[in-house]
């Protein structure tokens, strides 16, 4: 507790570190991950060898995979952020491609007949029924990244991991407190912010005013 | 490809700390889970008959779950200290997660009108569960099992910060020298393990639901 208090500057921003990396990753895999899900969902055979690809490199521990990052990106924030977002491809297009085919067909055949073109009916209709889901996909992505970001550390990609290393090596078991502190607050909170959006986005697809 | 060549050659050269190594993580992986599985399962199945305490254990591992392992891992240094006992029990900790919420999940999946007929067919309690409930909700069990061995066998990896030993020391060792291949000597069958675990519980639960077992 003493750490926290007295180096409370530090921790803030090793804190900060931690955010951004975490949003920098979220933002470049919500790029690759909306339309491979989007593809995914309409081209149906994709579906399994995407997404068995996508579960073997999640399968695959992260110091493991920085390492294997390593020969490719050098050390720093590059290698953390190719595997970080790597591991959140699965979650993210499983639960998108998930919320795109369980859209009821009927309410798609509705809103063309309705006369919406394709492009109509995929943000209007399509995109917020299916939202819900991708939400939870971005929640979980965001926890996995907050959780393997502080292994990161060790490879040199800042954030709170930071804290647990230097405390580690130095036995000093106060770092180690105040890192554990600061980045299972960052997770829980994170976790209780998405989750309040994923009932927004529920609410507001059930025709709610959200 | 040359790196691995020489990663190659490293491992040849030190096969006796690879398989003394390799023996760690695998020994180190599977008490804790088995550790895991004596604390998750039956808790699991105590919480899934009881309502009102349900919710709130449920939740409060929840929020376990979301904890970092790197932070699990040391967390355990200050109070337990350094070498296997400390990374044990933060792996089983880690592992305890999954299997509790999947065991408590399948439980209450099972259709409750199932179980009453059971009931009335004038089985016990303890026939309900292990006839059952527990072959129902399998499934779910066996998924938690998965999720919480690749974890593991993953998390294991970093047990070697707090001495705990295991595959992940050539790594360390690598990085201190910053050589990339004996780096590699760790990561690659550290890799393995885990694919091969998640394929084993993956055919492991494909068989198991095969009409007619």
């Amino acid at each position: 507790m003493n750490y926290l208090i007295t180096n409370f500057g530090y921790v803030s921003l090793l804190f900060g570190q931690h955010v951004r990396l975490t949003l920098i990753v979220l933002f470049f895999s919500l790029l690759i991950a909306l339309p491979l899900g989007a593809l995914v969902s309409r081209v149906r055979w994709l579906q399994g060898p995407v997404l068995g690809v996508l579960g073997i490199v999640y399968t695959i521990p992260s110091l493991s995979l920085f390492v294997l990052l390593i020969p490719l990106f050098g050390l720093g924030a590059a290698p953390a952020i190719v595997a970080l977002a790597a591991y959140a491809q699965l979650l993210l297009v499983r639960n998108w491609v998930t919320g795109l085919t369980t859209v009821d067909p009927a309410v798609i055949e509705a809103a063309r007949g309705m006369g919406m073109n394709g492009w109509q009916c995929f943000w209007q209709v399509e995109f917020p029924l299916a939202l819900p889901m991708l939400l939870a996909g971005v929640r979980l992505a965001a926890l996995s990244s907050i959780g393997i970001g502080t292994i990161a550390a060790y490879i040199n990609a800042g954030g709170l991991g930071v804290l647990l290393f230097q405390g580690v090596v130095t036995s000093n078991y106060g770092k180690i407190l105040a890192g554990s502190l600061a980045v299972s607050v960052l997770a829980i909170g994170s976790n209780y912010l998405l989750r309040f959006l994923e009932r927004r986005a529920e609410g507001f697809r059930q025709g709610g005013t959200g | 490809m040359e790196i691995l060549q020489a990663a190659f050659q490293y491992f040849l050269k030190n096969q006796s700390a690879f398989w003394h190594a390799t023996r760690q993580h695998l020994v180190l992986s599977s008490a804790a889970m088995s550790i895991s599985l004596l604390i998750g399962l039956p808790v699991g199945v105590w919480v899934a008959h009881r309502e009102k305490i349900a919710q709130t254990t449920i939740n409060i591992f929840n929020v376990f779950r979301v904890i970092p392992s790197l932070a699990v891992l040391f967390l355990a240094l200050p109070y337990l200290g350094l070498g296997f006992t400390p990374s044990l029990v933060a792996l089983s900790f880690l592992a305890v997660a999954p299997i509790l919420i999947n065991t408590y999940a399948g439980l209450r999946g099972v259709d409750r009108a199932i179980i009453e007929a059971a009931s009335g067919m004038g089985m016990s309690a303890s026939q309900v569960l292990f006839q059952i409930e527990i072959p129902l909700a399998a499934p779910a069990i066996v998924t938690g099992i998965r999720i919480a061995a690749v974890e593991v066998i993953s998390s294991a990896t970093l047990a070697s910060f707090i001495g705990g030993g295991g595959l992940g020391d050539f790594i360390t060792r690598g990085f201190a020298l910053y050589d990339v291949p004996i780096m590699l000597v760790g990561a690659l069958p550290v890799a393995l393990l885990a694919l091969l675990s998640e394929a084993f519980w993956t055919l492991f639960l494909r068989l198991y639901r095969k009409p007619g077992h």
